[in-house]
Protein backbone atom coordinates (compact mmCIF):
# COMPACT_ATOMS: atom_id res chain seq x y z
CA UNK A 1 0.00 0.00 0.00
CA UNK A 2 1.06 3.52 -0.76
CA UNK A 3 -0.85 4.92 2.15
CA UNK A 4 0.84 6.10 4.86
CA UNK A 5 -2.35 7.12 6.95
CA UNK A 6 -3.71 10.73 8.19
CA UNK A 7 -1.41 12.62 8.75
CA UNK A 8 -0.81 16.07 9.17
CA UNK A 9 -1.00 17.85 6.02
CA UNK A 10 -4.31 15.95 5.73
CA UNK A 11 -5.54 17.79 8.49
CA UNK A 12 -4.12 21.13 7.12
CA UNK A 13 -6.16 20.30 3.55
CA UNK A 14 -9.44 19.59 5.90
CA UNK A 15 -9.10 22.97 7.96
CA UNK A 16 -8.57 24.29 4.30
CA UNK A 17 -11.52 23.05 3.28
CA UNK A 18 -13.63 24.27 6.44
CA UNK A 19 -12.54 27.75 5.60
CA UNK A 20 -14.20 27.42 2.51
CA UNK A 21 -16.94 26.24 4.30
CA UNK A 22 -17.28 29.12 6.89
CA UNK A 23 -16.62 31.32 3.11
CA UNK A 24 -19.72 30.42 1.38
CA UNK A 25 -21.92 30.07 4.49
CA UNK A 26 -21.05 33.80 4.92
CA UNK A 27 -21.93 34.59 1.24
CA UNK A 28 -24.85 32.78 1.76
CA UNK A 29 -25.83 34.72 4.47
CA UNK A 30 -24.99 38.10 3.71
CA UNK A 31 -26.16 37.61 0.02
CA UNK A 32 -29.80 35.55 1.30
CA UNK A 33 -29.95 37.98 3.89
CA UNK A 34 -30.31 40.81 2.04
CA UNK A 35 -32.59 38.70 -0.42
CA UNK A 36 -34.85 37.59 2.16
CA UNK A 37 -35.10 40.91 3.75
CA UNK A 38 -36.60 42.12 -0.02
CA UNK A 39 -38.62 38.73 0.13
CA UNK A 40 -40.03 39.36 3.73
CA UNK A 41 -41.41 43.12 3.06
CA UNK A 42 -42.84 41.94 -0.40
CA UNK A 43 -44.75 39.05 1.49
CA UNK A 44 -46.28 42.05 3.50
CA UNK A 45 -46.47 44.09 0.89
CA UNK A 46 -50.10 46.32 0.65
CA UNK A 47 -49.86 45.36 -2.90
CA UNK A 48 -51.30 42.03 -3.69
CA UNK A 49 -49.93 40.88 -6.90
CA UNK A 50 -46.43 41.53 -4.90
CA UNK A 51 -47.79 39.17 -1.92
CA UNK A 52 -49.03 36.65 -4.20
CA UNK A 53 -45.35 36.66 -6.35
CA UNK A 54 -43.26 36.57 -2.98
CA UNK A 55 -45.85 33.70 -1.60
CA UNK A 56 -45.13 31.70 -4.67
CA UNK A 57 -41.59 32.05 -5.00
CA UNK A 58 -41.07 31.00 -1.26
CA UNK A 59 -43.70 28.03 -1.95
CA UNK A 60 -41.72 27.08 -4.95
CA UNK A 61 -38.23 27.27 -3.41
CA UNK A 62 -39.05 25.34 -0.07
CA UNK A 63 -41.13 23.03 -1.84
CA UNK A 64 -37.63 21.43 -4.23
CA UNK A 65 -34.52 20.04 -2.62
CA UNK A 66 -31.77 22.40 -2.11
CA UNK A 67 -29.32 19.84 -4.59
CA UNK A 68 -32.06 20.43 -6.83
CA UNK A 69 -31.42 24.13 -7.13
CA UNK A 70 -28.02 23.35 -6.94
CA UNK A 71 -28.17 21.07 -10.38
CA UNK A 72 -30.42 23.87 -12.08
CA UNK A 73 -28.36 26.59 -10.86
CA UNK A 74 -25.14 24.64 -12.13
CA UNK A 75 -26.60 23.23 -15.37
CA UNK A 76 -28.79 25.79 -16.09
CA UNK A 77 -26.89 29.13 -16.11
CA UNK A 78 -23.65 26.87 -17.92
CA UNK A 79 -25.77 26.65 -21.31
CA UNK A 80 -26.45 29.87 -21.00
CA UNK A 81 -23.25 30.42 -21.80
CA UNK A 82 -21.68 31.18 -18.82
CA UNK A 83 -19.04 28.51 -17.53
CA UNK A 84 -19.74 28.45 -13.58
CA UNK A 85 -17.23 27.24 -10.97
CA UNK A 86 -18.56 25.25 -8.08
CA UNK A 87 -18.60 28.16 -5.97
CA UNK A 88 -20.40 30.67 -7.90
CA UNK A 89 -23.35 27.97 -8.63
CA UNK A 90 -23.32 27.11 -5.07
CA UNK A 91 -23.74 30.44 -4.12
CA UNK A 92 -26.01 31.61 -6.16
CA UNK A 93 -28.23 28.46 -4.91
CA UNK A 94 -27.41 29.09 -1.38
CA UNK A 95 -28.24 32.69 -1.98
CA UNK A 96 -31.77 31.58 -3.33
CA UNK A 97 -32.62 29.15 -0.58
CA UNK A 98 -31.78 31.00 2.01
CA UNK A 99 -33.31 34.06 0.79
CA UNK A 100 -36.80 31.81 0.62
CA UNK A 101 -36.22 30.46 4.32
CA UNK A 102 -34.71 33.76 6.18
CA UNK A 103 -37.99 35.81 4.44
CA UNK A 104 -40.31 33.42 5.83
CA UNK A 105 -38.89 33.77 9.29
CA UNK A 106 -38.32 37.94 9.15
CA UNK A 107 -41.95 37.73 7.91
CA UNK A 108 -43.32 36.02 10.84
CA UNK A 109 -41.06 37.99 13.43
CA UNK A 110 -42.29 41.20 11.55
CA UNK A 111 -46.17 39.93 11.63
CA UNK A 112 -45.49 39.10 15.57
CA UNK A 113 -44.83 42.91 16.27
CA UNK A 114 -48.55 43.40 18.17
CA UNK A 115 -50.62 45.17 15.60
CA UNK A 116 -51.66 48.36 18.01
CA UNK A 117 -47.97 49.44 17.31
CA UNK A 118 -48.95 49.95 13.73
CA UNK A 119 -51.98 51.67 14.48
CA UNK A 120 -50.09 54.12 17.35
CA UNK A 121 -47.49 54.92 14.85
CA UNK A 122 -50.07 55.27 12.13
CA UNK A 123 -51.87 57.99 14.58
CA UNK A 124 -48.79 59.81 14.75
CA UNK A 125 -48.91 60.31 11.06
CA UNK A 126 -45.55 58.48 10.45
CA UNK A 127 -45.77 57.18 6.64
CA UNK A 128 -45.33 53.63 6.15
CA UNK A 129 -41.75 53.79 5.49
CA UNK A 130 -41.32 55.77 8.91
CA UNK A 131 -43.91 53.23 10.73
CA UNK A 132 -41.68 49.86 9.30
CA UNK A 133 -38.11 51.46 9.62
CA UNK A 134 -38.50 53.20 13.21
CA UNK A 135 -41.08 51.63 15.33
CA UNK A 136 -42.06 47.92 13.65
CA UNK A 137 -38.31 46.50 12.54
CA UNK A 138 -36.67 48.03 15.87
CA UNK A 139 -38.88 45.05 17.77
CA UNK A 140 -39.22 42.77 15.18
CA UNK A 141 -35.61 42.47 15.08
CA UNK A 142 -35.29 41.18 18.87
CA UNK A 143 -37.91 38.74 17.92
CA UNK A 144 -36.09 37.86 15.08
CA UNK A 145 -32.34 37.30 16.62
CA UNK A 146 -32.72 33.73 18.00
CA UNK A 147 -34.29 31.98 14.62
CA UNK A 148 -31.58 33.49 12.13
CA UNK A 149 -28.56 32.48 14.34
CA UNK A 150 -30.54 29.40 14.79
CA UNK A 151 -30.56 29.01 10.85
CA UNK A 152 -27.61 29.81 10.58
CA UNK A 153 -26.55 26.50 11.42
CA UNK A 154 -28.79 24.76 8.45
CA UNK A 155 -26.93 27.07 6.44
CA UNK A 156 -23.26 26.11 7.43
CA UNK A 157 -24.67 22.28 6.83
CA UNK A 158 -26.24 22.82 3.41
CA UNK A 159 -22.82 23.83 1.86
CA UNK A 160 -21.72 20.32 2.26
CA UNK A 161 -23.57 19.80 -0.66
CA UNK A 162 -21.53 22.41 -2.90
CA UNK A 163 -18.96 19.02 -2.87
CA UNK A 164 -21.71 17.53 -5.14
CA UNK A 165 -20.55 19.60 -7.76
CA UNK A 166 -16.80 19.76 -7.15
CA UNK A 167 -16.26 22.59 -4.81
CA UNK A 168 -13.54 22.14 -2.80
CA UNK A 169 -14.76 22.45 0.85
CA UNK A 170 -14.88 20.71 4.03
CA UNK A 171 -16.56 17.58 2.49
CA UNK A 172 -15.00 17.50 -0.73
CA UNK A 173 -11.16 18.00 0.99
CA UNK A 174 -12.28 15.24 3.02
CA UNK A 175 -13.51 12.84 -0.03
CA UNK A 176 -10.08 13.87 -1.91
CA UNK A 177 -8.20 12.76 1.07
CA UNK A 178 -10.18 9.58 1.48
CA UNK A 179 -9.40 8.66 -2.28
CA UNK A 180 -5.60 8.30 -1.45
CA UNK A 181 -5.59 7.08 2.03
CA UNK A 182 -8.88 5.04 2.17
CA UNK A 183 -9.98 5.17 5.80
CA UNK A 184 -13.44 6.69 5.63
CA UNK A 185 -14.35 6.16 9.36
CA UNK A 186 -11.80 8.19 10.86
CA UNK A 187 -12.41 11.36 7.88
CA UNK A 188 -16.21 11.42 7.83
CA UNK A 189 -15.76 11.33 11.66
CA UNK A 190 -13.16 13.75 11.74
CA UNK A 191 -15.58 16.16 9.18
CA UNK A 192 -18.66 15.75 11.29
CA UNK A 193 -16.73 16.81 14.57
CA UNK A 194 -15.03 19.97 12.40
CA UNK A 195 -19.18 20.79 11.75
CA UNK A 196 -20.23 20.37 14.90
CA UNK A 197 -17.26 23.00 16.24
CA UNK A 198 -18.86 25.18 13.81
CA UNK A 199 -22.25 24.66 14.25
CA UNK A 200 -22.65 23.80 18.23
CA UNK A 201 -21.92 27.02 19.36
CA UNK A 202 -24.25 28.73 16.56
CA UNK A 203 -26.96 26.36 18.34
CA UNK A 204 -26.21 27.15 22.16
CA UNK A 205 -26.29 30.94 20.76
CA UNK A 206 -29.49 31.19 19.41
CA UNK A 207 -30.99 29.09 22.70
CA UNK A 208 -29.46 31.73 24.86
CA UNK A 209 -30.63 34.31 22.67
CA UNK A 210 -33.88 32.98 22.78
CA UNK A 211 -34.30 32.57 26.81
CA UNK A 212 -33.40 36.24 27.42
CA UNK A 213 -36.01 36.98 24.51
CA UNK A 214 -38.36 34.91 26.74
CA UNK A 215 -37.66 36.23 29.80
CA UNK A 216 -37.97 39.88 28.41
CA UNK A 217 -41.31 38.75 27.15
CA UNK A 218 -42.96 37.33 29.85
CA UNK A 219 -45.90 40.02 31.24
CA UNK A 220 -44.28 41.75 33.45
CA UNK A 221 -46.05 42.58 36.80
CA UNK A 222 -48.81 45.84 36.65
CA UNK A 223 -47.27 48.42 39.10
CA UNK B 1 -20.01 34.62 -27.02
CA UNK B 2 -22.55 31.69 -25.77
CA UNK B 3 -25.97 31.42 -27.52
CA UNK B 4 -28.07 33.88 -25.28
CA UNK B 5 -31.12 32.05 -26.27
CA UNK B 6 -31.53 28.88 -24.98
CA UNK B 7 -34.81 26.98 -26.81
CA UNK B 8 -36.32 24.25 -24.00
CA UNK B 9 -37.10 21.00 -24.87
CA UNK B 10 -38.54 18.67 -22.43
CA UNK B 11 -39.35 16.11 -25.30
CA UNK B 12 -36.21 13.93 -25.09
CA UNK B 13 -36.57 14.14 -21.16
CA UNK B 14 -40.66 13.76 -21.00
CA UNK B 15 -40.60 10.14 -22.97
CA UNK B 16 -38.13 8.78 -20.03
CA UNK B 17 -41.57 9.20 -17.64
CA UNK B 18 -41.42 5.75 -16.20
CA UNK B 19 -38.10 6.37 -15.03
CA UNK B 20 -39.05 9.50 -13.13
CA UNK B 21 -42.10 7.37 -12.28
CA UNK B 22 -39.71 4.88 -10.40
CA UNK B 23 -37.69 7.42 -8.70
CA UNK B 24 -40.62 9.30 -7.55
CA UNK B 25 -41.78 5.93 -5.63
CA UNK B 26 -38.13 5.36 -4.17
CA UNK B 27 -38.53 8.62 -2.86
CA UNK B 28 -42.07 7.37 -1.25
CA UNK B 29 -40.15 4.57 -0.50
CA UNK B 30 -37.86 6.64 1.41
CA UNK B 31 -40.07 8.96 2.96
CA UNK B 32 -42.92 6.85 4.52
CA UNK B 33 -40.67 4.77 6.48
CA UNK B 34 -38.30 7.11 7.72
CA UNK B 35 -40.85 9.71 8.72
CA UNK B 36 -42.94 7.01 10.53
CA UNK B 37 -40.01 5.56 12.25
CA UNK B 38 -38.28 9.24 13.13
CA UNK B 39 -41.54 10.23 14.96
CA UNK B 40 -41.96 7.07 16.99
CA UNK B 41 -38.12 7.08 17.68
CA UNK B 42 -37.94 10.86 18.33
CA UNK B 43 -40.89 10.57 20.65
CA UNK B 44 -39.38 8.04 22.70
CA UNK B 45 -36.09 10.12 22.59
CA UNK B 46 -38.29 13.20 23.74
CA UNK B 47 -39.77 10.97 26.45
CA UNK B 48 -36.15 10.08 27.62
CA UNK B 49 -34.89 13.66 27.26
CA UNK B 50 -37.62 15.08 29.74
CA UNK B 51 -36.95 11.86 32.32
CA UNK B 52 -35.43 12.39 35.85
CA UNK B 53 -32.73 9.86 35.21
CA UNK B 54 -29.88 11.86 34.36
CA UNK B 55 -27.69 9.40 32.07
CA UNK B 56 -30.73 8.83 30.17
CA UNK B 57 -31.85 12.66 29.69
CA UNK B 58 -28.20 13.27 28.76
CA UNK B 59 -27.55 10.49 26.58
CA UNK B 60 -30.66 11.57 24.33
CA UNK B 61 -30.07 15.39 24.66
CA UNK B 62 -26.14 14.40 23.29
CA UNK B 63 -27.84 12.24 20.46
CA UNK B 64 -29.93 15.54 19.62
CA UNK B 65 -27.51 18.16 19.74
CA UNK B 66 -24.69 15.90 17.48
CA UNK B 67 -27.43 14.76 14.92
CA UNK B 68 -29.03 18.52 14.72
CA UNK B 69 -24.98 20.00 14.30
CA UNK B 70 -23.73 18.02 11.37
CA UNK B 71 -24.69 17.87 7.86
CA UNK B 72 -26.52 14.81 6.68
CA UNK B 73 -24.68 14.07 4.02
CA UNK B 74 -21.92 13.62 6.38
CA UNK B 75 -24.36 11.34 8.44
CA UNK B 76 -25.00 9.51 5.11
CA UNK B 77 -21.53 8.91 4.11
CA UNK B 78 -20.59 8.00 7.53
CA UNK B 79 -23.25 5.37 7.61
CA UNK B 80 -22.48 3.79 4.11
CA UNK B 81 -18.60 4.10 3.73
CA UNK B 82 -17.98 4.08 7.01
CA UNK B 83 -19.97 0.79 8.28
CA UNK B 84 -18.36 -1.14 5.32
CA UNK B 85 -14.69 0.08 6.10
CA UNK B 86 -15.67 -1.29 9.32
CA UNK B 87 -16.61 -4.57 7.56
CA UNK B 88 -20.48 -4.25 8.33
CA UNK B 89 -22.08 -3.82 4.57
CA UNK B 90 -25.22 -2.00 4.43
CA UNK B 91 -27.10 -1.89 1.53
CA UNK B 92 -27.00 1.57 -0.44
CA UNK B 93 -30.74 1.82 0.52
CA UNK B 94 -30.72 0.56 3.67
CA UNK B 95 -28.03 3.13 4.68
CA UNK B 96 -30.26 5.93 3.35
CA UNK B 97 -33.25 5.06 5.17
CA UNK B 98 -31.40 4.30 8.37
CA UNK B 99 -29.48 7.46 8.19
CA UNK B 100 -32.57 9.60 7.31
CA UNK B 101 -34.34 8.27 10.49
CA UNK B 102 -31.55 9.25 12.49
CA UNK B 103 -31.74 12.54 11.16
CA UNK B 104 -35.39 12.76 11.39
CA UNK B 105 -35.52 11.47 14.60
CA UNK B 106 -33.28 14.21 16.53
CA UNK B 107 -35.33 16.99 15.27
CA UNK B 108 -38.50 15.50 15.29
CA UNK B 109 -37.78 14.88 19.79
CA UNK B 110 -36.72 18.55 19.40
CA UNK B 111 -40.11 19.39 18.39
CA UNK B 112 -41.99 16.36 20.54
CA UNK B 113 -40.25 18.19 23.38
CA UNK B 114 -41.18 21.70 22.35
CA UNK B 115 -44.50 20.29 22.53
CA UNK B 116 -44.36 17.87 25.71
CA UNK B 117 -43.36 21.19 27.63
CA UNK B 118 -46.44 23.48 26.89
CA UNK B 119 -48.60 20.94 28.08
CA UNK B 120 -49.67 22.31 31.80
CA UNK B 121 -48.88 20.50 34.84
CA UNK B 122 -52.66 21.27 36.67
CA UNK B 123 -53.69 19.09 33.48
CA UNK B 124 -51.62 16.18 34.33
CA UNK B 125 -52.71 16.98 37.67
CA UNK B 126 -56.47 16.57 36.67
CA UNK B 127 -55.83 13.13 34.84
CA UNK B 128 -54.06 11.89 38.14
CA UNK B 129 -56.73 13.45 40.32
CA UNK B 130 -59.17 11.32 37.78
CA UNK B 131 -57.70 8.39 38.46
CA UNK B 132 -55.60 7.60 35.20
CA UNK B 133 -53.28 5.69 35.29
CA UNK B 134 -49.91 6.78 33.94
CA UNK B 135 -49.71 5.30 30.99
CA UNK B 136 -52.96 7.00 30.05
CA UNK B 137 -52.14 10.26 31.39
CA UNK B 138 -48.85 9.50 28.89
CA UNK B 139 -50.76 8.90 26.31
CA UNK B 140 -54.42 11.21 26.24
CA UNK B 141 -53.18 13.99 28.50
CA UNK B 142 -49.43 14.27 27.02
CA UNK B 143 -48.16 12.97 24.01
CA UNK B 144 -51.48 13.48 21.75
CA UNK B 145 -52.86 17.05 22.65
CA UNK B 146 -48.14 18.23 22.84
CA UNK B 147 -48.60 16.51 19.03
CA UNK B 148 -51.55 18.21 18.03
CA UNK B 149 -49.75 21.45 19.30
CA UNK B 150 -46.54 21.03 17.47
CA UNK B 151 -48.98 19.54 14.33
CA UNK B 152 -47.71 22.26 11.77
CA UNK B 153 -44.24 22.37 12.94
CA UNK B 154 -43.88 18.20 12.69
CA UNK B 155 -45.89 18.19 8.87
CA UNK B 156 -42.60 21.16 7.88
CA UNK B 157 -40.09 18.91 9.25
CA UNK B 158 -41.63 15.95 7.55
CA UNK B 159 -41.44 17.38 4.43
CA UNK B 160 -38.29 18.59 4.77
CA UNK B 161 -37.47 15.12 5.17
CA UNK B 162 -38.39 14.35 1.72
CA UNK B 163 -36.83 16.98 0.23
CA UNK B 164 -33.51 15.86 2.29
CA UNK B 165 -34.02 12.61 0.97
CA UNK B 166 -32.84 13.89 -2.70
CA UNK B 167 -29.24 13.71 -0.84
CA UNK B 168 -29.23 10.00 -0.72
CA UNK B 169 -28.69 9.97 -4.35
CA UNK B 170 -24.99 10.40 -3.40
CA UNK B 171 -24.44 7.04 -2.52
CA UNK B 172 -26.29 5.69 -5.84
CA UNK B 173 -29.95 5.36 -4.19
CA UNK B 174 -32.51 5.66 -7.53
CA UNK B 175 -34.61 8.11 -6.11
CA UNK B 176 -35.76 10.95 -8.37
CA UNK B 177 -32.68 13.09 -8.63
CA UNK B 178 -30.88 10.43 -9.34
CA UNK B 179 -32.94 9.16 -11.93
CA UNK B 180 -32.44 13.33 -13.05
CA UNK B 181 -28.74 12.75 -13.50
CA UNK B 182 -29.35 9.69 -15.79
CA UNK B 183 -31.83 11.10 -17.79
CA UNK B 184 -29.84 14.24 -18.50
CA UNK B 185 -26.14 12.13 -19.38
CA UNK B 186 -28.53 10.13 -21.53
CA UNK B 187 -30.53 13.21 -23.34
CA UNK B 188 -27.88 16.12 -22.79
CA UNK B 189 -30.54 17.95 -21.34
CA UNK B 190 -29.78 18.86 -17.77
CA UNK B 191 -31.20 21.67 -17.37
CA UNK B 192 -34.99 20.31 -18.34
CA UNK B 193 -34.29 17.03 -16.33
CA UNK B 194 -33.87 19.52 -12.90
CA UNK B 195 -36.31 21.56 -13.99
CA UNK B 196 -38.99 18.33 -14.09
CA UNK B 197 -37.54 16.65 -10.69
CA UNK B 198 -38.58 20.13 -9.10
CA UNK B 199 -41.79 20.52 -10.55
CA UNK B 200 -42.26 16.46 -9.52
CA UNK B 201 -40.76 17.41 -5.95
CA UNK B 202 -43.19 20.29 -5.62
CA UNK B 203 -45.99 17.99 -6.05
CA UNK B 204 -44.52 15.54 -4.08
CA UNK B 205 -44.73 17.91 -1.07
CA UNK B 206 -47.97 19.31 -1.77
CA UNK B 207 -49.44 15.40 -1.71
CA UNK B 208 -47.45 15.48 1.37
CA UNK B 209 -48.51 18.29 3.16
CA UNK B 210 -52.59 17.17 2.00
CA UNK B 211 -51.24 13.84 3.31
CA UNK B 212 -50.78 14.66 6.88
CA UNK B 213 -53.02 16.90 6.82
CA UNK B 214 -55.58 14.66 6.59
CA UNK B 215 -54.02 12.11 9.21
CA UNK B 216 -54.15 15.13 11.98
CA UNK B 217 -58.15 15.86 10.82
CA UNK B 218 -58.63 12.12 11.89
CA UNK B 219 -56.46 11.81 14.89
CA UNK B 220 -57.27 15.06 16.28
CA UNK B 221 -61.26 15.01 15.71
CA UNK B 222 -61.10 16.69 18.67
CA UNK B 223 -59.89 20.06 17.61
CA UNK B 224 -62.37 19.89 14.60
CA UNK B 225 -65.00 19.83 16.66
CA UNK B 226 -63.59 22.66 18.90
CA UNK B 227 -63.04 24.29 15.81
CA UNK B 228 -66.84 23.56 14.64
CA UNK B 229 -68.09 25.22 17.79
CA UNK B 230 -66.28 28.38 17.65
Amino acid sequence: MISSGFNINHLYFLLNGALWTLCLSLIAFIGGGVAGGVVALCRISPVAPIRWLAYVYVQIIQGTPLLVLLFVSYFGLSIAGLTLSGLVAASISMVIYVSAYLGEIWRGCIQSVARTQWEAAECLALTRAQRLRLVILPQAVRIATPPTVGFMVQIVKNTSLASIVGFVELVRAGQLINNSIFQPFLIYLLIAGIYFAMCYPLSAWSRKLEGRLQYKMRPQPNT
Amino acid sequence: MGRMIYEFDFSSVLAEWPQFLDGAWLTIQLSFPATVLGLCIGTLCAIGRRSSVRPLSRACGFYVEIIRNTPLLVQIFLVFFGLASLGWHVSAFGAALVSLVINVAAYTCEIMRAGMDSIHDGQIEAAECLGLTKAQVYWHVILLPAMENVYPALTSQFVLLMLASSITSQISVEELTAVASHVQSDTFRPFEAYILVAVAYLALSLLMRIGIWAFGQIVFARRRKIKVMG
